[in-house]
């Protein structure tokens, strides 16, 4: 279903999944892009020499994934927050899911809030967070 | 002076460095480089993917890639152990756009503790706050560092 104002969104909706590109290839585009192209994120042999399972995936590209999650699902939404933990790091090359679901609705102001998590294939929550958008009257 | 194995005295550094600008510099977004970064997130509106767009402007999470040159203000204390990124919440109030310029000033915003059977931890919350050049202010990107002392005897 299209979002074009508030009124179309219902409270506990959930938003379609989105699956993000985690390649080395597209996080080494974001990382150049960014100005945080360190080998930590870049390369998985020198992200495991500093002892981390892996070639991360930066925080904030996680950030932009969650914001063009609801883009796609209202491109007349206005981001006007998103506040996220990283409790676990993701890695380049491993495949995530992105859920968000409606938790609060204000008709008169048009502001959603969503609560975001970013999923592993195991289930377990990497990233987590509230977004706060937009939407027209 | 503090000694990085003595307790953060909380009250003590809200007082003297809450609210204090530590970092400010300017800084301009290049176009093609702003399309990139929304591409790789997965963006597919042409206002954040297309220079040519009338309407081109930085993907809404943009605040959060910058960081201040310093991450603490001078005279901070030094603790034990290394601090971690606990999380960053970013704020965008007004489209940024390539080639204009953009003042970024960092004060800290916020310290509190969280307390358990295991110890303290203690959150550092920098803020970065991006004005235009008229001073309007554009958006806002935190960052919350945690330490976790050692428990107390």
């Amino acid at each position: 279903m299209s979002i074009n104002t508030v009124s179309d969104v219902e409270f506990g909706f959930e938003l379609p999944a989105f699956t993000p590109d985690t390649s080395m290839d597209n996080v080494r585009r974001f990382a150049v892009a960014a100005g945080w192209n360190g080998p930590r994120f870049t390369d998985h042999e020198a992200a495991r020499k500093e002892g981390l399972p892996g070639a991360l995936v930066p925080g904030i590209m996680s950030q932009g994934f969650l914001s063009a999650m609801i883009h796609h699902w209202a491109p007349v939404a206005e981001v006007r927050l998103v506040d996220t933990v990283f409790r676990a790091p993701c890695i380049v090359d491993q495949t995530y899911n992105i859920n968000g679901v409606v938790t609060d609705i204000d008709e008169d102001s048009g502001e959603v809030e969503i609560d975001l998590t970013v999923t592993n294939d195991e289930g377990e929550t990497r990233v987590f967070g509230t977004a706060k958008v937009l939407l027209p009257t | 002076m503090h000694s990085p194995d003595e307790p953060l005295d909380v009250d003590a550094l809200r007082e003297q460095f809450l609210n204090v600008v530590f970092d400010e510099y300017e800084l301009t977004l290049d176009a093609e480089r702003l399309a990139d970064y929304a591409r790789s997130c997965g963006e597919i509106a042409s206002k954040y993917t297309d220079p040519a767009d009338p309407d081109f402007q930085a993907p809404p999470t943009i605040a959060s890639s910058f960081q201040p040159r310093t991450r603490y203000p001078e005279g901070f204390p030094t603790f034990k152990g290394l601090g971690m990124d606990a999380g960053k919440a970013v704020a965008p109030m007004q489209p940024m756009r390539a080639g204009v310029p953009i003042t970024a000033r960092t004060h800290m915003h916020d310290i509190y503790t969280k307390s358990g059977r295991s110890g303290r931890m203690v959150f550092f919350v920098n803020r970065m706050e991006f004005s235009s050049a008229d001073g309007e202010l554009l958006g806002t990107a935190d960052t919350s560092i945690v330490i976790r002392e050692k428990p107390q005897t």
